[in-house]
């Protein structure tokens, strides 16, 4: 399958590629590793009529801890962040779970961040983590919101036109922490049937003082379990508080029946993995 | 080389048993092998097909303006140019006629409705997006129950006398004789299972490049076939074109598995369109284009019964079959054969009576019913009875593997005639299962088991015993339109002792360049290395069926062997002649004739191939060349014992494979790299069956499972490992002694898995989880058993 | 528009559409049909080739961006007339059947022992489970890969 005629633009700064963004509307789109846009655009179900590259922009390809947060750049690959020791927690855990070997080795956390897809894994782990996301702007403006801003629904983000995300900034806990992501996938480079991230922090007397649980393909778009986190937060860990949160969580779910199983077993499975994945939050950040 | 085989011939020469490296990797390892996509000829044009979205609707009208304005597009072909040269409609494999492009109505999602002939392949597509069809939507069948049912939308309303649904009944056995063992049977095991439609998808899509030749009528056919000689006859008789001008070459495959049986209508629309433009024209699918619309695998719905005495013995079995046909009749199988070869459904157990009874639906789904890595229906019918034996075990309360025991066909009984008719060559399907058991400790695999359950935890054993009947095959039973399933094999030796041999067989990555020329290697002492292997080539092969239903080993395979025979006894004639001495008096060994008594008086093959060209004895033919065409006597029945080690977790209803021993009896295995590459590789899509790989239709007809994201093919990760095991039982009719052994690990092993799950799940009641077995059904099956956690 | 690229080490400039595909640049424009095309959905990666000696799905990049990049592909895996260990050990070894899939499992293969020539068997299978084999069920190409390795190890 062969995608319709495009122009291309290479940009060689982010004050090129949000001109170029802004200069070609609507139909304009960023084209970072492409690994989502490229197959929508041979099965002609995305047709933009201007792709703007930014794969040669050097400063978008950094990913380090800076002011206590990592901070990942615009082409950085999912493979860069599975291979990085900066990574920590949840999203650690999430990108060797990211599509494929080779997907990885092309495809962005930012780039899958500004999709919005809700069965993409790692708006869950920004929504646990408490992510930020950097924002230029045609006019050369720059500016920062947190990842709920973002998201507004499946496959639309608030970025408005000669927008671009240049960035994504994970805060990095400072005292004891853990997370995870779990994820049911029928096979490798399959998206999730359920994904849940979860993120806890520790206060010095192994209280709950930050959590963290979202939900990666059951609901119309990765869905914080807040509601969850709130029970977590001030109290002691256990099994009977975990299991409280669980329920919470899968009640928070609005699974679908679909080719992947049917919507009672999806929230079964909500349920479950996000006891076992606060489980192992806990022990991560008992051991930190 | 096998514990039961001995070596004829020494490494240098490779006859059978040697695991010789093969001869085809060489340019497959550089990437020089040469696929169909990677043939490009001068002034090829590109063709792209317009599909119905929906599955059911009647065509009003077909506008090709838009696409036709398209820069770059050549033609535009409807249904109603391909009327006007009696091409709309080609007939089927199985005796039906297919829409080639659709005319009156769409009866499939993705029904082929125009081509477009262009420049290149962007614009092909480009404009055949543009193609715009009015459809008049009707209700779609989107199964066989609903097909047969009072009511229901007329599909093939185009087909003369044709006034329901139904495609054929079929039935095998005595229905009274097994009446009566139900009537008195102590106990009656039934499951009803949905075997779901499968893809055979092999990696490389289907194509063609026609190449019709306006000023000498030549038609060069580059085609992914798995057929070809048939494939040419078959286009001779569709297109009218003169059998002796049309030469299909079929290249390198890659993967077939029943995929490239059939003809498809972009090949004949591609052909069409080479003859009326004049230049070569080139389609190949995309793999949408693949899933949805060629040939599938399975689709049956099937109940079984089994009769049962107070005892645990097996009395009678009782089969019926719903098959989903699609919308046009064209499972690749012999005509006389409605369901296949699917009443070897009594399996490997001793019974004396069974009956089968199989009707075919027409539903609003893509045609095919091809005998996915698979000898035509044998993969339904071993996985009811392999299922339906569990159950049995169950209910008497016996364990699965002694209630086989007990019911096999005993070592002394072969060749053992079926109540279906079939006459198995030759088993031991006792030593082969206690093998196998011993392998996994079986007695300590249960113990653990048990203890297992006792913390709460799901671990099942799961056995199957399968037994195929493959190599179709004599020709009073198989044919294919009429084409009796004979295969054959051309040798010719040459004056410096390096040999050709040509085959009717393909090899789809079979090793055919490999294990054929072993073959000739061990009859006539010839090195591998010095015999190259032809096939796929109409112009330079000789008449064959092609490559399918494991049948190139024990047709192709057996011609080889006998056409190696003669050219041996031809040999033997020259060597006496060489030698001075008396025919009888010459002993032949790895390609070496010596005089009995006196083994230093010796020449070699190769010195015999020189003289046959140079040196041959007065009132012999010259050269050292033949042919042979094989027709095999009867089918032979490689057979298999599998077991399977599962843990569920009953929170969630996933299962992983712990462990997974295969033991495999084919006869004398050619080349044992070869054949334990072809185990690993059917084990892998047996897994895939039952885990994960499927299509369905949602309530419209739309296709479930059109690309890889949904149809889902195992990665390396998921793969269990497995462990090989074998024995060797000779089939006592086959020339070597070779049964075949492509397909039996995907016959065998989806029941060893399936029923590992529900041997987790028994001890609460759980008899049947169709497949593929997902999480979700897993779970349910525990909820409702009330052995769910939590 | 016009690109210049180092393909299997030699430099090359070509004009190119830029919705070509970079696996249809790599067959039809450059002449490589060594690399091959499974699927529409960057599912079977039989399309893989390395950019820049990273192995990518070549049928989910376009041409036009592997501008002043390198490329390399199965033809380019011998050198000086030499096998490369990974070739000969996919013969060895058995690791290939029909022979589609074999160059992509053979560059993933090559590009992964140059950062483990040690691997698990568990490695192996998670570094090649972005590419499908219908034929081999994979154990002989994970074989193939270690013994590969155990032979980079020896270099």
């Amino acid at each position: 399958m062969y995608p319709s005629s495009f122009d291309l633009t290479v940009a060689r700064s982010v004050a090129e590629a949000t001109a170029a963004l802004s200069e070609g509307g609507e139909d304009a789109r960023i084209l970072a590793g492409g690994q989502s846009l490229i197959p929508m655009m041979k099965l002609r179900f995305a047709f933009p009529s201007l792709l703007v590259d930014i794969n040669e922009i050097a400063e978008l390809a950094s990913l380090e801890r800076q002011n206590g947060e990592l901070r990942v750049g615009a082409t950085v690959r999912h493979a860069d962040v599975a291979a990085s020791d900066l990574a920590f927690g949840a999203v650690a855990a999430a990108a060797p779970w990211v599509a494929d070997p080779l997907v990885r080795n092309r495809g962005t956390l930012v780039g899958s961040v500004a999709h919005c897809d809700p069965e993409g894994d790692w708006n869950s782990v920004l929504l646990a983590t408490g992510a930020t996301v950097q924002i230029a702007g045609a006019d050369g403006s720059e500016r920062s919101i947190p990842i709920t801003e973002l998201i507004v629904g499946p496959f639309t983000n608030s970025l408005g036109e000669g927008e671009m995300l240049t960035a994504v900034h994970v805060p990095v806990p400072s005292g004891a922490s853990g997370g995870a992501y779990l994820k049911l996938e029928r096979k490798v480079g399959d998206y999730a049937t359920v994904g849940v991230a979860t993120h806890l922090e520790l206060d010095e007397d192994g209280r709950i003082s930050s959590a963290g649980i979202a939900l990666t393909s059951v609901a119309p778009s990765n869905l914080k379990a807040t509601e969850a986190e709130s029970v977590l937060i001030g109290e002691s860990p256990s099994g009977e508080l975990f299991a409280e949160a669980a329920s919470l969580t899968a009640d928070a779910a609005e699974p679908r029946s679909d080719i992947r199983g049917t919507a009672e077993w999806k929230r079964n499975v909500v349920r479950v993995y996000t006891r076992r994945g606060l489980e192992q939050a806990l022990s991560q950040a008992r051991s930190s | 080389m096998t514990a039961a085989q001995t070596l004829s011939t020494p490494p240098e020469i490779g006859g059978i048993g040697h695991s010789v490296p093969r001869q085809e990797d060489a340019r497959l390892i550089e990437g020089q092998g040469n696929f169909l996509d990677d043939i490009s000829l001068p002034g090829m044009l590109h063709m792209a097909i317009h599909r119905s979205p929906v599955a059911h609707a009647r065509i009003r009208g077909v506008n090709t303006e838009a696409a036709a304005a398209v820069p770059g597009v050549v033609a535009v072909v409807t249904g109603e140019l391909m009327a006007q040269h009696n091409l709309a409609w080609m007939p089927t494999l199985s005796g039906d006629t297919q829409a080639v492009l659709a005319t009156d109505k769409v009866r499939y999602q993705g029904q082929e409705v125009a081509c477009v002939i262009a420049s290149d392949p962007y614009t092909a597509a480009d404009a055949a997006a543009l193609v715009e069809v009015d459809y008049d939507v009707l209700d779609p069948v989107t199964s066989p129950q609903q097909s047969l049912a009072d009511g229901a939308p007329l599909i093939r309303d185009e087909k003369e006398g044709q006034t329901d649904n139904l495609v054929y009944t079929w039935e095998s056995g005595d229905s009274d004789a097994t009446d009566a063992a139900f009537d008195s049977a102590a106990r009656v095991v039934s499951l009803e299972t949905h075997y779901p439609r499968s893809h055979p998808a092999p990696l490389e899509t289907c194509g063609i490049v026609a190449d019709i030749n306006s000023v000498t009528g030549q038609a060069t056919l580059y085609m992914t076939s798995q057929a070809p000689h048939a494939h040419r006859t078959l286009f001779a008789l569709v297109a009218g074109l003169p059998e002796q001008n049309i030469r299909i070459i079929s290249p390198d495959i890659g993967g077939g598995f029943g995929n490239k049986v059939p003809i498809y209508p972009g090949y004949v629309v591609a052909t069409a369109a080479s003859l009326l433009l004049g230049t070569p024209v080139k389609w190949i699918e995309s793999r949408t284009d693949n899933l949805i619309s060629t040939g599938f695998g399975r689709d049956y719905h099937m109940r079984g019964e089994l009769a049962l005495s107070e005892d645990g013995r097996i009395l009678a079995l009782r089969a019926d079959v719903l098959s989903d046909q699609g919308a046009f009749y064209s499972d690749a199988q012999p005509s006389k054969l409605r369901a296949g070869l699917f009443h070897v459904v009594t399996g490997s157990y001793d019974f004396p009576s069974a009956h089968v009874t199989c009707r075919g639906a027409f539903t609003n789904k893509a045609p095919g019913g091809v005998a996915y890595r698979c000898s035509f229906r044998i993969t339904e019918a071993s996985y009811l009875i392999e299922r339906l034996v569990q159950n049995a075990a169950y209910e008497i309360g016996e364990d699965p593997a002694d209630f086989r025991l007990r019911n096999f066909i005993k070592p002394e009984q072969f060749p053992y005639t079926t109540p279906t008719g079939f006459v198995y060559d030759s088993g031991d399907y006792h030593t082969a299962m206690r093998k196998a058991m011993d392998e996994v400790d079986y007695t300590a695999l249960r113990a653990e088991q048990a203890e297992a359950r006792a913390e709460g935890r799901l671990i099942g054993i799961g056995v199957a015993h399968f037994t195929e009947a493959v190599g179709a095959g004599p020709s009073r039973t198989f044919d294919i339109a009429g084409l009796k399933m004979f295969d054959s094999a051309e040798l010719r030796v040459h004056p410096t002792g390096k040999a050709i041999l040509k085959l009717g067989v393909k090899t789809q990555g079979q090793g055919h360049e490999t294990t054929f020329a072993q073959i000739v290697a061990n009859e006539l002492g010839i090195p591998v290395t010095d015999i190259k292997v032809v096939h796929g080539d109409t112009d330079h092969t000789p008449y064959g069926l092609g490559t399918y239903g494991s049948r190139s080993t024990p047709t192709g395979g057996a011609a080889t062997a006998m056409v190696s025979r003669k050219l041996a006894d031809k040999s033997r004639k020259i060597a006496a002649h060489l030698l001075e001495a008396a025919e009888a008096d010459l002993d032949f060994s790895a390609g070496v004739f010596s005089v009995r008594g006196t083994p230093d008086r010796s020449v070699t093959i190769q010195d015999v191939a020189f003289a046959a060209y140079t040196n041959m004895p007065e009132g012999v033919e010259h050269g050292l060349e033949g042919s042979y065409y094989y027709d095999p006597p009867n089918l032979t029945f490689p057979y298999g014992s599998y077991i399977v080690v599962v843990e569920v977790d009953a929170e969630t209803g996933v299962w992983k494979v712990d462990r997974m021993v295969a033991l495999d009896d084919c006869g004398v295995r050619i080349n044992p790299m070869i054949v334990e590459g072809q185990i690993q590789g059917g084990l892998t899509e047996g897994f895939a069956k039952s885990s994960m790989q499927w299509i369905t239709f949602d309530e419209d007809g739309n296709c479930i499972g059109s690309n890889f994201m949904d149809y889902l093919v195992p990665t390396a990760w998921e793969t269990p490992r497995f462990e090989l095991l074998e024995t060797c039982v000779p089939s006592p009719h086959h020339p070597i002694g070779a049964k075949g052994v492509g397909e039996s690990a995907t016959v065998g092993s989806p029941a060893a898995f399936v029923n590992a799950v529900i041997d987790a799940l028994a001890h609460l009641g759980v008899r049947n989880i169709d497949m593929p077995v997902l999480p979700d059904r897993v779970w349910a099956a525990l909820q409702s058993a009330g052995g769910g956690v939590g | 528009m016009e690109i210049s690229v180092k393909i299997n080490g030699t430099p090359q400039k070509h004009e190119i559409e830029p919705r070509q595909l970079l696996v249809d640049f790599v067959r039809s424009t450059a002449g490589l049909t060594g690399t091959h095309i499974g699927c529409d959905t960057t599912s079977c990666g039989v399309c893989t080739v390395l950019l820049d000696g990273v192995p990518v799905k070549s049928c989910t990049v376009f041409a036009a961006q592997v501008d002043g990049h390198e490329v390399a592909t199965v033809e380019g895996l011998k050198s000086n007339g030499e096998l490369h260990a990974i070739q000969k050990a996919f013969t060895a070894h058995h690791g290939l059947q029909c022979g589609f899939c074999t160059p992509a499992m053979m560059l993933v293969g090559a590009a992964f022992i140059e950062e483990n020539d040690n691997p698990s068997d568990d490695e192996v299978r998670w570094a090649i489970s972005g590419n499908l084999c219908r034929c081999t069920g994979y154990v002989n190409i994970v074989k193939a890969i270690q013994a590969a390795a155990e032979e980079r190890r020896a270099q």
